[in-house]
């Protein structure tokens, strides 16, 4: 494997498919893509078992110059490896979610889901600062042409928001991206990584990068794109806006804002601290109210999305490494609901949860795996998403009780409103003749949904295999930030027991 | 693999096996699975319980594999065994392989038997996990697992809009108690650095004193841990506040309500207190707000119990006003007591829930007590089975100690009576006369049920149910899922019915022998499980326990030397509850009906259940809902999307007056081509 450019191969299969697609007929251009897709997710699968745990920062590292500083540089370490992962697992099943819904413009569709695999793993795998920017920019556009092509009615609207508030966030990061590289001479991120910039200006350059993370993440409150997107966008488009393309924010804040920027980092945890705080609760309680399926799950999104920011900002290794799990939880768990929604939406053609009830009776295996991913997003233990939740607020609990309180409710509210629509769509009586006359899960659907729910379960029960790869890179991490780390609000003053007031000093049971 | 592996393993395996194959082979291959796994498990937990009692067990951990691993933090699933999970183990599959083969009767009729069976299995592996955790997460993963099939179990009628409610509320409002539970393991792992159990108890008193910032405030250390992981408990565990759900559970089937919400599931709380209960220890402000908490439980579930009319729901306040003794006798420190009154309860609680369901499967599924009345003759056996319970339950005995005799009575006489002296002997007054007056009530619901059910004349004619039966002339058999008492018709109904002797005609049947074999069974341990186990779980010397609670000798001894009042004070209770029991519902009928006019005002306040839930409705739910539209609508929809992108897309068209383009899309064609340029000329600048 030393001199197999693994990485370029892995980007280079899915281009040239694309290319294939464009070319071919309806039918040909799914196999093609499905063909591609599946082939990198083996090749990501070699990837992840020839990745050396606790070896170089930096593996399957490849440098070609192209002109200038700018370089054809990648290399992965544990975080992009799993990101990375986390893409090639849910692409295929993307392709197979699109097979029948998809009837119009079916090359040209195949071509672009293509091609977003290629740029998503291009930005994971980016290790120049312009070829970063590069794939991770122009990820916008495959989507924005998905949904505004292949989505909804509303979607010209959608597309737009998703496209004004995204652009607006990275011209800002361009900007800091172009003055970085004029004071350093470098454009090479793990030197970047390395480089200690003035404290004054790591606010400035902190707050640049901010704005284009939080758009992508979304925090509250520019996250109102993503409800229009996910609703408008295809099933398959919404499975990769909430698999993987949320992730790029959270990527973003480990790659560049904390480790670059330490000081700002650690200056300005109050603001992400309490942009969290507000998410998780406001958007908790605007998802209890909605009547759209996907709206629903994706105001559930902004909430969970917000766990991962708090767990980031924790600076230490279970907030940091519980966010890692969040993002790839929720990649798989949010993905899978929204492929839960697209099997009934396929169906009946109405996201109005009104419109559905009773579907135990006429879909149970359907009902069981809805059940999975429900209790998953609502974290129960024994599911990928516990493990993250616990991990990430437990990590903020070092630094802020009450934001970690705060934060906390959303165990309560997502209980609440994943239940109730679950309750709502499964549960009852069969009110609706057409919703009852749905037939369950054809072979196709039942294996979308199945891988998913097996790697769930397994992160759940067994989540060191996703833990190992990052434990190294989370230590690295730390060290870099350890000089700026925030004191908690919960340190403990060791107490004289003889000292303690009064009342708590009294051994209890007086009349032993 | 060691006894304990197979324990756990085989209801997970049974669930795994009957969920997947369902209908595939049959509707008595999954019964099978389960309930022989069951009974296997139940023997083996037997096998591990009994060298306890005879001074042969040890303490032991087996580990499985590495959970989760984070920096300092380093959790296991492993499986511990020692005196206290030993008792619960047989606790909880005795009653579990009880309730899966009482269930072969009780659901016979249901065409959904392998998913119940199977959700059973699950519940019981989810519950054996939360006994044998060796650390605070497992623990919480059984916690969250016991929820979840409790969820499904309540809900499993799920075609009905009241089960389904039900089954949400106690989801969401034991929630409310994970979120103490959640935190006070991130204070633990804060703390100590580790979220071991033993490794807790061991660090713990020297905790005892220090101070810790919480929300800006600063707390004794130990008393913000124990009081955030009791907040847990006291959802689990059904106590004042998060109690709600518990009543309104009963929607699910009768076996479901006496395995998980009478015998096992809501005494995971008290099993924490006990587990942790070195630690409990550290912090006598925390030890008050149990031993409060458990005192107004026992007390508020207790009054209501008295004036409810659906025979489920007096057992299920029942069990609430219990997990409140068990509260306050760990509040005392006598968690010796607690964990004895968990283990005889268990038994009479299961028996009088599925005594419960044989009435309940006798009448047609009628619930309401109204409408039952000389049920003696009808079903003799579920009858006797029922009175042993209740005579469990009420704590009849003779205190032979003070003659210089041994004490004898049923199981509740022991525990409970255990528990009051205990509270006296501690000094917690309050506690004490609480728990002597809960008694009387206790005793007079606990006859009220028996005698409204089973003595007087038969009053069936009033009942839906009934008068459906007998229409239907036993042609068909009703879905248990009929099994509601949603309807409050008059009454006094039947008085104007045609059939005078009140029976309406309906002629009810004694349940099978599946149903039978578990209600005597239990009846076995409800009378003789006090009278055996008292000297291991309370004496003197806590050999039993050896160290797997904490045990204070000198309270056991106090206990012993409380005055003769004290030790009469509960059977006195007891016999006060019985009489006035007998005088309104056997010597005087009419009583009742005069005493709920004349106190209106009190006896809605109870029927309504102290308001608690239109409180929460007013408080919670609805602002909620509300909070949830304005920040919908005024928030993302008005406020900033109306200046964001929308004020954006406004400012654009008139100021370029492309209005037509922003329309057909061009506009964003053309920013990305803008956006690419901008890329391509800026790394040129940077890099010529």
């Amino acid at each position: 494997m030393e001199h197999f450019p693994i990485l370029s191969v892995m980007l280079l299969i899915p281009a040239a498919a694309a290319v294939a697609c464009l070319f071919a007929g309806a039918t040909a251009a799914r196999w093609i893509a499905l063909g591609a897709t599946l082939v990198d997710l083996v090749l990501g699968a070699v990837l992840w078992a020839s990745f050396d745990i606790g070896g170089a920062q930096w593996q399957f590292v490849e440098y070609v110059p192209i002109f200038g500083r700018f370089a054809w540089a990648l290399g992965i370490d544990g975080f992009a490896l799993l990101l990375i992962l986390l893409s090639v697992f849910l692409m295929p099943i993307c392709i197979g979610a699109s097979w029948k819904a998809i009837t119009t413009r079916v090359p040209e569709y195949m071509a672009l889901f293509l091609f977003t695999e290629v740029l998503m793993i291009g930005t994971f795998a980016a290790q120049d600062l312009f070829l970063f920017y590069i794939f991770f920019e122009a990820g916008l556009i495959p989507m924005y042409l998905i949904i505004g092509v292949w989505g909804g009615a509303n979607r010209i609207y959608a597309s737009y928001k998703f496209f004004l508030y995204t652009l607006l966030g990275s011209v800002l990061m361009l900007i800091a991206m172009i003055y970085m590289v004029m004071t350093t001479g470098t454009t090479s991120i793990p030197e970047l990584m390395q480089t200690d910039f003035p404290a004054h200006v790591q606010t400035w350059l902190w707050l640049a990068f901010f704005a284009s993370f939080a758009v992508k993440m979304p925090m509250w409150p520019v996250h109102t794109w993503l409800p229009d997107a996910h609703v408008q966008a295809p099933t398959a488009g919404s499975v990769i806006l909430a698999g993987v393309l949320l992730k790029l924010g959270g990527y973003g804040f480990l790659r560049f804002s904390l480790p670059m920027f330490p000081e700002a980092s650690a200056q300005l945890v109050w603001l992400v601290f309490a942009l969290s705080a507000v998410a998780v609760i406001y958007t908790s309680l605007v998802a209890l109210v909605q009547s759209d399926m996907k709206k629903l799950i994706a105001y559930s999104s902004v909430a969970h999305m917000a766990i991962v920011t708090v767990g980031l900002f924790a600076f230490n290794q279970q907030g940091i490494e519980g966010a890692m799990m969040v993002m790839l939880g929720h990649g798989l768990v949010s993905g899978a609901l929204f492929l839960c929604v697209g099997v009934i939406y396929d169906r009946l053609h109405t996201r109005e949860i009104d419109r559905y009830g009773g579907l135990a009776i006429n879909m149970p295996r359907y009902a069981v795996l809805f059940l999975l991913f429900t209790m998953a997003s609502v974290g129960l233990p024994g599911t990928s998403n516990f493990v993250g939740e616990l991990l990430a607020l437990m990590g903020a609990y070092q630094v802020s009780t009450l934001i970690t309180l705060l934060c906390t409710t959303g165990i309560i509210l997502g209980a609440a409103y994943m239940l109730w629509l679950y309750r709502r769509v499964v549960f009852g009586d069969q009110k609706n003749a057409d919703a009852a006359a749905m037939p369950d899960l054809s072979l196709r659907e039942f294996w979308l949904l199945a891988p998913i729910a097996a790697v769930v379960l397994w992160m759940g029960v067994y989540p060191e295999s996703f833990l190992a790869p990052m434990r190294q890179d989370t230590v690295i991490l730390l060290e870099r930030l350890d000089r700026a780390k925030p004191a908690g609000d919960s340190l403990r003053t060791p107490g004289n027991p003889a000292a303690a007031p009064a009342h708590e000093d009294v051994a209890h049971g007086e009349a032993h | 693999m060691q006894a304990i592996h197979f324990i756990i393993a085989l209801p997970l395996l049974a669930f795994i096996v009957a969920g997947l194959s369902n209908r595939a082979f049959g509707i008595a291959f999954p019964k099978l699975v389960t309930t022989g796994a069951l009974f296997i498990a139940c023997a083996l937990s037997w096998s591990i319980f009994i060298p306890f009692l005879t001074g042969g067990g040890s303490e032991s951990v087996a580990p499985v594999f590495t959970w989760i691993e984070s920096g300092k933090l380093d959790v296991s699933w492993g499986l511990r065994v020692d005196a206290l999970t030993a008792v619960m183990l047989v606790v909880i599959t005795s009653v579990s392989a009880l309730v899966h083969l009482y269930s072969w009767g009780y659901m016979s009729e249901d065409p959904d038997q392998p998913r119940f069976f199977a959700y059973l299995s699950l519940f019981t592996f989810a519950m054996l996990m939360l006994v044998t955790a060796d650390n605070l997460l497992q623990m919480f993963f059984g916690w969250e697992g016991v929820g979840l099939a409790s969820y499904l179990l309540i809900g499993f009628w799920f075609k009905k809009p009241s089960a389904n409610a039900a089954a949400i509320k106690a989801f969401v409002v034991n929630r409310v108690g994970d979120l103490g539970f959640m935190m006070g393991i991130f204070g633990t792992f804060l703390v100590f650095g580790t979220i071991s159990i033993p490794a807790i108890l061991e660090a713990a008193p020297g905790m005892a004193g220090s101070t810790i910032g919480f929300l800006g405030m600063r707390i004794d250390t130990m008393t913000l841990l124990c009081i955030l992981l009791f907040i847990g408990a006291m959802g689990k565990s059904a106590q004042l506040g998060l109690h709600t759900w518990l009543p309104d559970a009963m929607e699910g089937p009768t076996p479901v309500s006496a395995l998980i919400h009478a015998a096992t599931m809501v005494t995971a709380g008290v099993f924490m207190v006990c587990r942790l209960s070195p630690m409990f220890e550290t912090s006598h402000a925390a030890m008050t707000f149990i031993t409060a908490i458990g005192a107004a439980t026992c007390f508020f579930a207790a009054t209501v119990g008295v004036v409810q009319t659906d025979i489920k729901r007096v057992i299920a306040y029942s069990t609430c006003s219990q997990l409140g003794y068990m509260f306050f006798a760990a509040g005392v420190g006598m968690y010796g007591a607690a964990m004895f009154h968990l283990f005889t309860h268990a038994f009479f609680k299961a028996l009088l829930f599925l005594g419960a369901g044989s009435v309940i499967h006798a009448m047609h599924h009628e619930q309401d007590m109204r409408y039952y009345g000389g049920l003696r003759k009808k079903i003799p056996v579920t009858y006797w089975t029922m009175m042993a319970g209740t005579l469990a339950i009420t704590g009849v005995g003779i205190p032979g100690s003070l003659f210089g005799f041994f004490n004898i009575g049923f199981a509740g006489f022991h525990s409970k009576d255990a528990i009051i002296e205990a509270a006296y002997a501690a000094g917690a007054t309050p506690a004490f006369w609480v728990g002597v007056f809960v008694a009387l009530l206790t005793s007079f619901y606990s006859w009220r049920l028996v005698f409204l059910t089973f003595h007087g004349k038969p009053r069936w004619a009033g009942s839906e149910h009934i008068q459906h039966a007998v229409h239907d002339a036993h042609g068909h058999h009703d879905h248990p899922a009929e099994e509601d008492a949603g309807h409050e018709p008059d009454p006094h109904g039947a008085t104007h019915d045609e059939v005078t002797d009140g029976t309406g005609g309906y002629h009810p049947h004694e349940s099978p022998a599946v149903m039978l074999i578990p209600l005597l069974v239990l009846t076995i341990g409800a009378v003789f499980a006090g009278f055996v186990f008292h000297s291991y779980f309370i004496e003197a010397d806590g050999n039993f326990w050896n160290g797997s609670l904490f045990f204070d000798e000198h309270l056991a001894h106090a206990m012993h030397e409380v005055p003769v009042w004290v030790k009469l004070s509960a059977t006195v209770a007891m016999l006060i509850g019985l009489l006035i029991g007998w005088l309104a519902y056997i010597r005087n009928p009419a009583f009742p009906a005069k005493a709920a006019e004349t106190f209106s005002v009190l006896h809605t306040f109870l029927l309504r259940k102290w308001y608690f839930d239109e409180l929460y409705n007013v408080v919670f739910v609805k602002p909620a809902l509300w909070i949830g539209r304005v920040l919908w609508k005024g928030g993302d929809e008005g406020t900033i999307d109306r200046l964001g992108p929308n004020g954006l897309a406004w400012a654009i068209q008139r100021g370029s007056g492309i209005a037509s383009r922003l329309q057909s899309g061009y506009v964003y064609t053309y920013a990305f081509v803008m956006l690419i340029g901008l890329t391509a000329a800026i790394t040129w600048v940077i890099t010529r």
